[in-house]
C-alpha cells in the first residue's frame, strides 16, 4: 500500500503547484529547465558541456521564456518523474514478469537474473535504481528480452521513424483541416461546406485501421501504386500518414470552420472592409490569424492523439517504429523498454507543447501580456 | 407533450422538437436503435453461437446459407458481427456510464469552488490530456490480463478513466458560470448545504450538456477498445477483433473481403449515426457550442 501513497503524494504535489507563487514559479522553472538541460547535454556532449549549458539554459530562460512557458515546466518535470513511477507500479501490479517463461525457472536463476537486469522484487526498489541508472549513468537500461541490447539502441532507429510518421501526419491533418474547415466556414451551407463537414465526420467516425486497410486494399493490391507495409523508402509512408492524420484533420475542420465564422462576424473585419481592401487581403491578413487560435491550441491534443492512433497504424503497415515496441515490451513485461518508450514518447509531447505554447504567445496578445 | 397548437412549451420540449426536425439525427437514432436491437435480441433468441466452427465450410463467400459468409475456421460471420456488436456496443455505454460518472463530480466540485482548487484540479486534466492515453489504457489492461479473459469489466474501468477530460472541462466551465448567479444565492441564503445546491439546483441545469458529449464520447470510446482488440489486448469477441481477423488475411493471392467488409460496415455505421445523434442533440440542446 506504501506505492499508493506515494503516488497521491506525488499527485496532490503536482496539483500543488498551482499554488506556487509567480516569481518562486520563475525561479524553479528556470531551475529545473537548466537542471534537464544540463543532464541531457552532459551524457550527449560530456560533463563541462553540461554544466555550461544548464547555467546558460537557466540563464537564458529566465530572461526570455513568458510565465506561461515557466508555469508548464514547473508542472512537467515533476509530472515526468510521476509518470515513471505510475509506470512502474502499473507494471509491478500485472500478472506475471520479464524472467517467467514456458520452462520453470528455479528461484536462483530468477534471483540471479533479477541482479543482473536490475529488476528487484520491490517496485519501489526498481524506481530508485532506474531513476539513479537513468541520471547518474544516463543509460535506460538493459533490455529484459532482447537479449544484450540496451533500450537506447532498440529505440534509436525507431524513433526517426515514428517521428517522421507523426511529424507528417500531424501538418497534413493541419492542411487538410486547416483548407476544408476555412473553405466551409466562408461558404456556409453550400455544397462545399456539407461535403466538407460530411468528410470530417467520416473522419471522425471511422478507426484509422479502417481507413488504413481500405487505403491498403484500394492503392496496394488493386492499383499497385503504393508497397502494401513495410518501412524504407518515401512510399512507404504516404499511406500510413494519410490514416493517421485523418482523425485530427476532422476536428481541425471543425474547429477552424466555427473560428471563421466567429471572426468574420467581427468588428475589426468590417473595419478591414470598410477601409477598402480587397476580400482576400481581409481573409488572408485579418479573420484567419484569429481563426487559427482555436487550432493551434488543439495542437497539443492532437499531437497525443497522433501518437495513440500510432501505435495501431505501425502494427497495421508494420512500421519498425516506437509504438511497436512499446506495444511489444508491454505484452512480453519488458519493463525497462515500456519504461524507456514512455519517456521518449512523454518528452515528446513536453517539447511540442512548449513549442506550442510559445506560438500561441505569438499569436495571442493577451497570452504575451502576462509575463512580468 | 405539449401538442405544436400549444402556445408554451418547456425548453426540453422545444429542444425535442428541434431534435426531431434534424434529420441526420432521426436517420441515426433509428438505425442504432435496428443495431442495437439485432445484436442484443438476435443471438439470443435463434440460440447462435459465435464459436462453432465446421471445418469443412471455411472462407466461404456470404451466400444464402451464410449471409455474410464463414471465417478460417468456418465460423458463421453473421453471427460473430452481432455477438461482436453486442460487446462494443455494452463496452460503449458501460465506459461512458464511468467517465460521466467521474468527469461530472470531478468537474462539478472544481467549478463549484473555484480559485485555488479549480486552478489545481484543472491542472492535473491539463496534464492528463496531453498525455498519449493509450498507454494508460494498455497498462491499465496488463494488469487484469490474466484473468480478465470475457470478464470485460477491466475495459469499462480503462477505457471510462482514461475518457472523462472533456466532460470535466465542460461541466467544469458551466458550473463555473451558474455559480455567480442568483438562485444558487438564493439557496445559500436559505441555508442549503454545498451538497444540496450542487445536486438540486446547479447540475439540473447542465444535465442537457452532460447528454450531449456522453453522447458523442460513445463512438470514441468504442474506437478506443477496437484499437486495443486490433492490438490483442481485448478481452472479448467484438467489432475491433473481427476488423483485425479481417485485416490480416489481406494478401494478393485470394480475396476474404467479406471478413473485412462485413464488421468494418458495421461499426462504422455504428459510429457515424451515433455521432450523427451526438451532433443533433447538440444542436438542438445547447445551440451556442454549435460547430
Amino acid at each position: 500500500m506504501s506505492e499508493a501513497l506515494t503516488l497521491l503524494l506525488g499527485l496532490a504535489l503536482l496539483a500543488a503547484t498551482a499554488w506556487c507563487p509567480p516569481r518562486l514559479t520563475r525561479l524553479l522553472g528556470c531551475l529545473l529547465f537548466g537542471l534537464v538541460l544540463g543532464v541531457l547535454l552532459r551524457f550527449s556532449l560530456g560533463a563541462a558541456v553540461g554544466v555550461l549549458g544548464g547555467l546558460i539554459g537557466a540563464g537564458v530562460a529566465y530572461r526570455i521564456f513568458p510565465l506561461l512557458v515557466l508555469r508548464r515546466v514547473v508542472f512537467l518535470v515533476p509530472a515526468l518523474v510521476l509518470l515513471i513511477f505510475a509506470t512502474t507500479l502499473l507494471m509491478y501490479k500485472a500478472p506475471g514478469n520479464p524472467f517467467a517463461n514456458e520452462r520453470a525457472t528455479s528461484p536462483q536463476v530468477e534471483a540471479a537474473l533479477r541482479a543482473q537486469y536490475g529488476v528487484p522484487k520491490n517496485a519501489n526498489q526498481f524506481f530508485a535504481i532506474y531513476m539513479r541508472r537513468l541520471l547518474v549513468e544516463g543509460t535506460l537500461g538493459p533490455s529484459i528480452k532482447v537479449q544484450g541490447r540496451t533500450v537506447e539502441e532498440l529505440i534509436a532507429p525507431a524513433f526517426p521513424v515514428s517521428l517522421s510518421l507523426g511529424l507528417l501526419a500531424l501538418t497534413l491533418s493541419v492542411i487538410f483541416g486547416l483548407t476544408l474547415g476555412v473553405l466551409a466556414g466562408l461558404k456556409r451551407n453550400s455544397a462545399a461546406d456539407y461535403l466538407s463537414m460530411g468528410l470530417a465526420l467520416i473522419g471522425i467516425s471511422l478507426p484509422s485501421f479502417v481507413i488504413g486497410a481500405v487505403l491498403m486494399i484500394v492503392f496496394s493490391l488493386w492499383l499497385g501504386w503504393l508497397p502494401v507495409a513495410g518501412w524504407g523508402s518515401y512510399r512507404h509512408l504516404i499511406m500510413p500518414a494519410f490514416a493517421l492524420s485523418l482523425p485530427s484533420a476532422a476536428v481541425i475542420a471543425r474547429l477552424s470552420r466555427s473560428g471563421i465564422i466567429e471572426v468574420m462576424q467581427q468588428d475589426f473585419v468590417r473595419t478591414a472592409r470598410a477601409k477598402g481592401l480587397p476580400e482576400s487581403w481581409v481573409i488572408g491578413r485579418h479573420a484567419l490569424r484569429g481563426a487559427i487560435i482555436p487550432v493551434v491550441s488543439y495542437l497539443g491534443p492532437a499531437a497525443a492523439a497522433i501518437m495513440t492512433g500510432s501505435f495501431v497504424v505501425e502494427v497495421l503497415f508494420a512500421v519498425p517504429g516506437m509504438g511497436q515496441w512499446f506495444v511489444k515490451g508491454a505484452i512480453n513485461r519488458d519493463y525497462s523498454v515500456v519504461l524507456g518508450t514512455a519517456i521518449v514518447y512523454f518528452g515528446l509531447v513536453i517539447v511540442f507543447n512548449l513549442l506550442v505554447d510559445l506560438a500561441y504567445a505569438w499569436l495571442d496578445p493577451r497570452v504575451r501580456e502576462e509575463r512580468a | 407533450m405539449g401538442g405544436h397548437e400549444s402556445p408554451i412549451q418547456s425548453p426540453f420540449q422545444l429542444a425535442f422538437r428541434r431534435l426531431v426536425r434534424n434529420r441526420g439525427a432521426v436517420a441515426g437514432a433509428l438505425l442504432l436503435s435496428l443495431m442495437t436491437l439485432a445484436c442484443v435480441l438476435l443471438p439470443l433468441l435463434l440460440k447462435l453461437d459465435p464459436s462453432h466452427t465446421q471445418p469443412v465450410l471455411r472462407n466461404l463467400p456470404p451466400s444464402s446459407q451464410f449471409w455474410f459468409g464463414t471465417d478460417g475456421l468456418g465460423r458463421d460471420l453473421f453471427v460473430r458481427v452481432l455477438v461482436g456488436g453486442r460487446t462494443s456496443l455494452l463496452v460503449g455505454l458501460a465506459s461512458t456510464a464511468v467517465s460521466v460518472l467521474v468527469g461530472v463530480s470531478y468537474g462539478a466540485v472544481a467549478g463549484f469552488y473555484g480559485g485555488k482548487v479549480d486552478e489545481a484540479m484543472m491542472r492535473l486534466v491539463d496534464f492528463m490530456y496531453g498525455l498519449p492515453y493509450m498507454f494508460l489504457v494498455i497498462l491499465i489492461m496488463l494488469m487484469f490480463s490474466e484473468k480478465a479473459r470475457g470478464d470485460m469489466l477491466p475495459v469499462f474501468l480503462a477505457l471510462g478513466l482514461v475518457q472523462w477530460l472533456t466532460m470535466a472541462r465542460i461541466v467544469r466551465g458551466q458550473v463555473l458560470t451558474l455559480r455567480r448567479q442568483e438562485f444558487v444565492l438564493a439557496a445559500e441564503l436559505l441555508g442549503a448545504s454545498d451538497a444540496r445546491i450542487l445536486v438540486r439546483h446547479v447540475l439540473p441545469n447542465v444535465i442537457g450538456v452532460i447528454v450531449v458529449y456522453a453522447t458523442l464520447m460513445v463512438p470514441s470510446v468504442i474506437i478506443l477498445e477496437s484499437f486495443l482488440s486490433f492490438l490483442g489486448l481485448g478481452v472479448a469477441l467484438s467489432w475491433g477483433q473481427l476488423v483485425s481477423d479481417g485485416v490480416a488475411v489481406i494478401n494478393p493471392v485470394r480475396s476474404y473481403w467479406w471478413l473485412l467488409v462485413w464488421p468494418s460496415v458495421f461499426l462504422g455505421l455504428t459510429l457515424l449515426s451515433l455521432n450523427f445523434i451526438g451532433d443533433g442533440l447538440r444542436d438542438a440542446l445547447d445551440p451556442k457550442a454549435r460547430t
